[in-house]
């Protein structure tokens, strides 16, 4: 069994203090999930976390040591609050200045929400399928769910996409491309 | 003379002796004694509990006890609660289903907590158990409700069905439907993890009015106030309810209604679910509140004051639950209130509604749960999450209540000092340990350097499990816990700086342990492979989902760890991000 310094040194996890020397080294942020359901191992090039709109601060896999279901339950209460039955949530599009609202159990299925977004702001989305996402436009149209993993819109039931749904997130360009293509 | 004895007794008279024994620890005791003692026994054991069900394999316990009645099991580590146990690492149970199926048809109880049940283990479950009555999934998944479909067709004699805390995929309401006509059994009915807005509502009223003997009803969220009042006025021999959302726009007429049909319970002793609540439409619990022994208002996210004014209602107290809101004002005045009026309090979990939230907002701080520990001489039971913590406080709690059983303290910044001195928390933690002779379960947080293990290891004799994140200098603390702890049987760690020294040192107290977990510490991979070697009634599991251990040098740390006693060997359902040390197993996938 190795016992030199320098092996204690290497193998030393620790985390600073903010305002000491020492980087901060957090557990990683792990993604266990893919956020697309691809076949195709692609390069790792941006995990989903890069993807989350930045928190305030880094957070830890699992700390504070509060069980899902219990943030879960917390989450909807701070959305239906005020609006008796609604699920609302904001809808955020690269590049625009602002965010919008909606409520998303008006809509009755994922073609009425693509096209009230597609009003909303202006733009075209291009053809679903299940295995490239959509094409045909540099837009696409991705949700943050319960876990707080991003995923595309349209890949899972739409009853359950709307208790999952957190918050929608209109990509574009190379980010929203990078989504579709990459297999973790 | 005593070896006479116990021949002078028939089969049968022993037999019925041990009827009396219940519990594990002393049916364990019973079969040691002698061989035809150990037969006997053996024969007539109904009830098993299987603490990790990776320990044992079902032909075991088959060949053992063959004719259970009750099987408990768990699976996934408790860390699993907080996403450190990546999807698919384990802890299925239809392997067990399937060998109870053809070995136990007299099986009428299961209880699963952290496992993976799937609708397949759910129909096996409904098709192969005529007297089947009680199903328990707690913090289960795996499953949807056309599983729950299949339950609820078959079981005849259902008596209990509790999915609490559980993921359900819903799919439909309408598996409530399927309790036939003629289950009028049901005693306990927990749905209160259900997410549907579609649960049948009207197939639950007609369920809950043929079923006489209903003392325990969970709601899920989906219900809404207005409808509580139709439920318990069908069952107002309710002891334990929990409602659904407690939200609805304040009108009289529903307010009255709720009232009295709150107050038509008179059994009722313990309330839970308060998704939503409106204020307004917490003085209908007014009339019960004075019996109330246990109250979870975890969800309700309520202001103080209305919570001081409800909880001032109940005298009786003796289990709360509740969230902590992210306020302006300080909060630990309504914890004094508390104190001043819940003397019967045992039990106090305080929850963050704002775990993320970058402010220290002073809402909640340690003088409330000091305000609770003076003012409540029985409290055994403790969860609290804060954003500040002294020596000086915790030195008080533990003074004050010296009957803690557990006590687990989750200051929500890792590594936080003691805010007054600046120091670590050890002599507050060590306090605890100190005067609690009878703690049991023990969860640290803030900063903490080995010495704080070191009065854990010195003290902690009766400490059982123990929780410990982002602390320790040196693999002293490790040792100092390993060697120490004499009644340790389960230890979880994370980002904290042990590695292989203290481990292997103290490997042999690893087979007395039921498990360890260990994540983002400075365990290596060698050690890893030798502990699997050297110690074959450990099964030594290493989690990577990045790469496999064996592509680095030995010496790299390993990113999880978990290693757990069995006299099963290396199991068979490990994913490819898993490895097993044992020597028998390829280590390459």
């Amino acid at each position: 069994m190795e016992n030199s310094v320098a092996y204690e040194k290497a193998t030393e996890l620790r985390l600073g203090l903010p305002g000491i020397d020492e980087p901060a080294v957090l557990s990683s942020v792990k993604n266990n999930k893919r956020p697309l359901h691809d076949e195709k191992s692609g390069e790792n090039g941006k995990s989903a976390q890069n993807e989350t709109a930045p928190p305030s601060k880094a957070q830890i896999v699992g700390w504070p040591p509060v069980q899902s279901y219990r943030k879960n339950n917390f989450q909807q209460a701070k959305k239906s609050e005020s609006e008796c039955g609604g699920i609302y949530v904001k809808v955020s599009m690269d590049g625009a200045p602002y965010l919008r609202k909606i409520d998303l159990k008006v809509y009755k299925g994922y073609p009425e929400l693509l096209q009230v977004l597609e009003n909303m702001f202006k733009f075209t989305i291009g053809e679903y399928s299940e295995r490239e996402g959509y094409k045909g436009s540099d837009y696409e149209p991705t949700y943050e769910d319960k876990d707080g993993d991003w995923m595309l819109v349209g890949d899972v039931p739409w009853e359950m996409f709307i208790t999952s749904c957190k918050r929608l997130r209109i990509m574009k360009g190379s980010e929203a491309r990078g989504l579709s293509c990459s297999g973790v | 003379m005593q070896k006479e004895m116990a021949y002078s007794f028939p089969d049968e008279v022993l037999k019925h002796v041990f009827s009396f024994i219940q519990s594990d620890k002393d049916r364990n005791a019973v079969s040691l004694v002698c061989k035809s003692w150990y037969e006997i026994e053996r024969w007539c054991r109904r009830k098993v509990f299987i603490g990790n069900c990776y320990a044992v394999s079902p032909r075991m316990v088959i060949r053992r006890f063959p004719e259970v009645r009750s099987i408990e099991l768990k699976g996934k580590p408790h860390f699993a609660d907080f996403n450190l146990v990546p999807d698919g690492w384990g802890g299925y149970v239809l392997q067990w289903i399937a060998e109870m199926a053809g070995a136990y048809p007299w099986l009428g109880e299961i209880r699963l907590k952290r496992m993976v049940v799937t609708d397949e283990s759910l129909e096996l479950i409904a098709k192969s158990f005529k007297n089947f009555k009680v199903l328990v999934l707690f913090s289960c998944e795996g499953f949807s409700t056309d599983g729950l479909a299949a339950i609820a067709a078959s079981c005849k004699n259902l008596r209990e069905l509790d999915l609490r805390e559980s993921e359900v995929d819903d799919l439909s309401g309408h598996w409530l439907a399927q309790f036939p006509e003629t289950c009028t059994s049901l005693v306990s009915l927990n749905i209160s993890c259900l997410g549907s807005d579609e649960v049948s509502f009207s197939a639950l009223e007609r369920l809950v009015d043929r079923c006489p003997n209903l003392r325990s009803l969970q709601l899920n969220r989906a219900v809404t106030l207005d409808k509580i009042a139709n439920i318990l006025r069908r069952a107002p021999q309710l002891v334990d309810f929990g409602t659904g959302n407690y939200a609805a726009e304040l009108q009289p007429d529903v307010f009255s209604n709720l009232a009295g049909a709150f107050s038509s319970c008179k059994e009722l002793k313990s309330l839970s679910g308060f998704w939503d609540v409106v204020p307004a439409y917490l003085p209908a619990l007014y009339s019960i509140c004075p019996r109330l022994t246990s109250l979870n208002l975890s969800y309700a996210t309520i202001q103080s004051p209305d919570l001081i004014k409800l909880v001032s209602h109940c005298p009786r107290l003796q289990r709360l639950l509740f969230l902590i809101q992210v306020l302006d004002y300080v909060e630990d005045s309504g914890l004094e209130e508390l104190a001043s009026s819940c003397k019967d309090l045992q039990e106090l979990r305080v929850f963050p509604s704002d775990p993320f939230g970058v402010e220290p907002n002073v809402s909640l701080t340690e003088q409330g749960l000091v305000a609770v520990s003076l003012g409540c001489p029985k409290l055994q039971s403790v969860l609290y999450f804060c954003r500040r913590m002294s020596n000086a406080a915790l030195v008080t709690i533990a003074q004050n209540c010296p009957n803690l059983t557990r006590f687990r303290l989750c200051i929500i910044e890792p590594k936080t000092p003691d805010y007054l001195t600046l120091d670590p928390l050890d002599a507050g933690f060590g306090a605890i340990v100190e005067h609690c002779k009878d703690l049991r379960r023990l969860s640290l947080s803030g900063l903490l350097t080995d010495h704080v293990f070191e009065y854990i290891g010195t003290y902690g004799k009766k400490l059982e499990m123990l929780s410990v994140a982002f602390a320790g200098d040196s693999d002293l603390g490790l040792h100092h816990v390993l060697s120490g702890c004499e009644s340790l049987r389960k230890l979880e760690i994370r980002d904290c700086p042990f590695g292989d020294k203290a481990l292997l040192a103290n490997a042999a107290k690893l087979e007395t342990m039921r498990s360890l977990w260990m994540s983002s510490c400075a365990v290596s991979f060698g050690a890893c492979k030798l502990l699997g070697q050297k110690m074959p009634k450990l099964n030594v599991e290493v989690i990577d989902e990045t790469e496999p251990p064996d592509s680095r040098p030995e010496s790299y740390p390993v990113d999880k760890l978990y290693i757990y006693k069995s006299v099963a060997g290396p199991r068979f359902d490990m994913p490819p991000f898993v490895w097993s040390m044992d020597e028998a197993v390829k280590i390459l996938h």
